[in-house]
């Protein structure tokens, strides 16, 4: 939330600002699409410790998060990235390490926790998961509840339907409200002034962006805002909403950006082989974060002919046709 | 006889399992496979949806992940996550959705554990998590469930219940708050599994040619009723035609 109309700000910049050690941070997009990976890199380049990650199903832009050693808590529904690692890697190992705290829930109870905190409510209910252990076995406990205020006091609670039996419903259960510190999206587009874009399917990023404190959205193209305000019908988020827009085209990459690019079924099939092996991810982490300076260098490492590949055909959307036999 | 390989058994067993007027909620993998062959051999009418929010996606690729790109092309709708569990919490919506999941363990009620094998707090090993998939099985009437059929994945009792099936059997789903229906079948590499209409515990009810109920049940870490078991019907030549051909030219997920 910053009422300015000058938001733009270096990736560098936007995360030494808005992504402190420690802090309650949710990512958008969803496994392999929309990932905001340039600005995951910069959060690893600038060594950030501590973080308390809250998502649904991140994927790829977490599993390096928790790898390179950012993150020490993380609150979720799924850490996998479909085909190309059907449990994220690092994730796995740290948990099984006993190196990452894991609180679990389904990705509707986290599309709520973060709607709740959109809306200013302390929870919202639904129908479902009860008797699972998604209800009676809990990740964080009581007293590590206690301690830390940004934690709620339950990790969730059943309650009985206050209307009676209204809508043939008699329990419910309620889920606490999340509002992160900082939330990181990548969007198509954004102006200067903060308003957003989203192209394709948005998961539950408008939810995650309006729950959160701050905003950083990495977008693929800086719009005027004329433009922008010609067809208001298409756009996403209110700039006030927004604390930095920062240019980061291919910031998504290896993960998908419709209408702009594919994923890389080359990269992550490699990147799930090197995660597996301590020696092999560290080097990776060197070449791809720790050895350059910036998402430029990033970009000129990747090289044209591997954005080339994975180029979004205008009619699909994405790459039609793209070897993804690894 | 024809051959095939297990993965297009198991994905056109599903198939006989959704309908014309369907709404299909579906994950990706062989229950993708599942829902596009419907669509082109007994449920033309039936639709797919993505727990990302895309709704009736115009599949000219396979997507190999729900938030692929692929899922976004040409839908009514692009939605997002609180407008997918949306369309299966409300009964007007959920009562027409049939969902498709998988899991790591499934115990006799057909309940599901995606989260960890061993302790939750110092897991053996850790798994993907739960995702949607306790919400859809917590909301949707009828669930189809695929299985890899190996004793450690049919287990007395879950090491993380993560998805609801019958719960305890009987009426017990209802009593708890969830939807009336439940698992209607499981769908193994070897067999298929139904319930008891009135205890909800697992039977089987279908095995593959070449398996034997006893071999089956030399899979599983808890006894089943095998007498209403019968020879499941392998796929025709059209069926595998338009697997082979039109739903999974490049063979991604049915592999080699």
């Amino acid at each position: 939330m910053k009422i300015s109309h000058h938001k733009i700000l270096s990736l560098q910049e936007a995360v030494s600002r808005y992504v402190l050690d420690g802090a309650l941070i949710s990512v958008g997009g969803f496994t392999v699409n929309r990932a905001p990976m340039a600005a995951a890199y910069e959060i690893i380049r600038q060594k950030k410790r501590g973080l308390h990650l809250c998502v649904h199903s991140a994927g790829q832009s977490i599993d390096d998060l928790i790898g390179a050693g950012c993150v020490s808590q993380i609150e979720l529904a799924y850490a996998g990235n479909g085909r190309f690692a059907s449990t994220g890697v690092r994730f796995r190992k740290a948990v099984q390490d006993g190196e990452l705290l894991v609180e679990d829930y389904s990705n509707y109870q986290m599309t709520l926790r973060f709607m709740a905190g959109a809306m200013g409510l302390p929870f919202l209910p639904l129908k479902s998961t009860f008797e699972t252990d998604i209800i009676n076995k809990w990740g964080f406990s009581e007293s590590m509840r206690r301690a830390d205020e940004k934690l709620p006091p339950q990790k969730l609670a059943v309650i009985d339907n206050p209307f009676d039996g209204w809508c043939d419903t008699e329990k419910l259960v309620a889920v606490p409200a999340i509002n992160p510190d900082v939330t990181i999206i990548h969007a198509q587009k954004a102006d200067e002034q903060g308003t957003v874009r989203i192209e394709g399917l948005t998961y539950a990023d408008i939810e995650q962006a309006k729950a959160s404190r701050h905003l950083i959205v990495t977008c693929e193209e800086i719009i005027s805002v004329d433009h922008m305000r010609d067809t208001p019908d298409l756009n996403s988020l209110p700039h006030f909403c927004v604390d930095a827009v920062v240019h980061a085209p291919n910031g998504a990459f290896p993960t998908a950006c419709f209408n702009y690019y594919d994923y890389d079924p080359q990269f992550l099939t490699r990147h799930e082989q090197l995660a597996k092996d301590d020696t092999a991810y560290q080097a990776y982490l060197d070449e791809y974060i720790f050895n350059l300076r910036d998402h430029a260098d990033f970009v000129e490492l990747i090289g044209e002919d591997n954005f080339k590949r994975i180029q979004a055909n205008p009619a699909s959307g994405y790459a039609t046709g793209l070897n993804r036999e690894v | 006889m024809t051959d095939y390989t297990f993965r297009e058994m198991m994905a056109i067993s599903a198939t006989r399992y959704i309908k014309n007027g369907d709404i299909v909620f579906c994950g990706t993998g062989i229950s993708l496979l599942a829902a596009m062959a419907a669509k082109h051999i007994s449920a033309p009418d039936s639709i797919v949806f993505f727990e990302t929010g895309g709704i009736d996606s115009e599949l000219e690729e396979l997507p190999l992940a729900v938030g692929d790109p692929r899922v976004m092309h040409r839908t009514t709708v692009n939605g997002s996550l609180a407008d997918s569990f949306a369309i299966m919490q409300n009964p007007f919506t959920g009562t027409h959705v049939v969902g498709v999941m998988g899991a790591a363990q499934i115990d006799r009620y057909g309940n599901l554990n995606s989260a960890v094998i061993g302790d939750y707090h110092s897991p053996d090993i850790r798994f993907s998590g739960n995702g949607g998939a306790p919400d859809v099985a917590s909301f949707v009437n009828r669930t189809i469930i695929f299985m890899q059929h190996e004793k450690r994945k049919f287990v007395e009792k879950l090491d993380y219940l993560s998805s609801p099936g019958w719960l305890t059997g009987y009426d017990s789903r209802k009593k708890a708050g969830l939807s009336g229906g439940g698992p209607e079948v499981v769908i193994t590499d070897k067999a298929i599994m139904g319930f008891d209409e009135v205890s909800k515990e697992m039977i089987l009810i279908g095995t593959y040619p070449g398996y034997s109920a006893a071999q089956i049940l030399d899979q599983m870490s808890f006894d089943v009723d095998t007498t209403k078991a019968v020879e499941v019907q392998v796929p025709t030549s059209e069926e595998l035609r338009i697997l082979r051909e039109v739903v999974d030219p490049q063979r991604l997920i049915l592999g080699d």
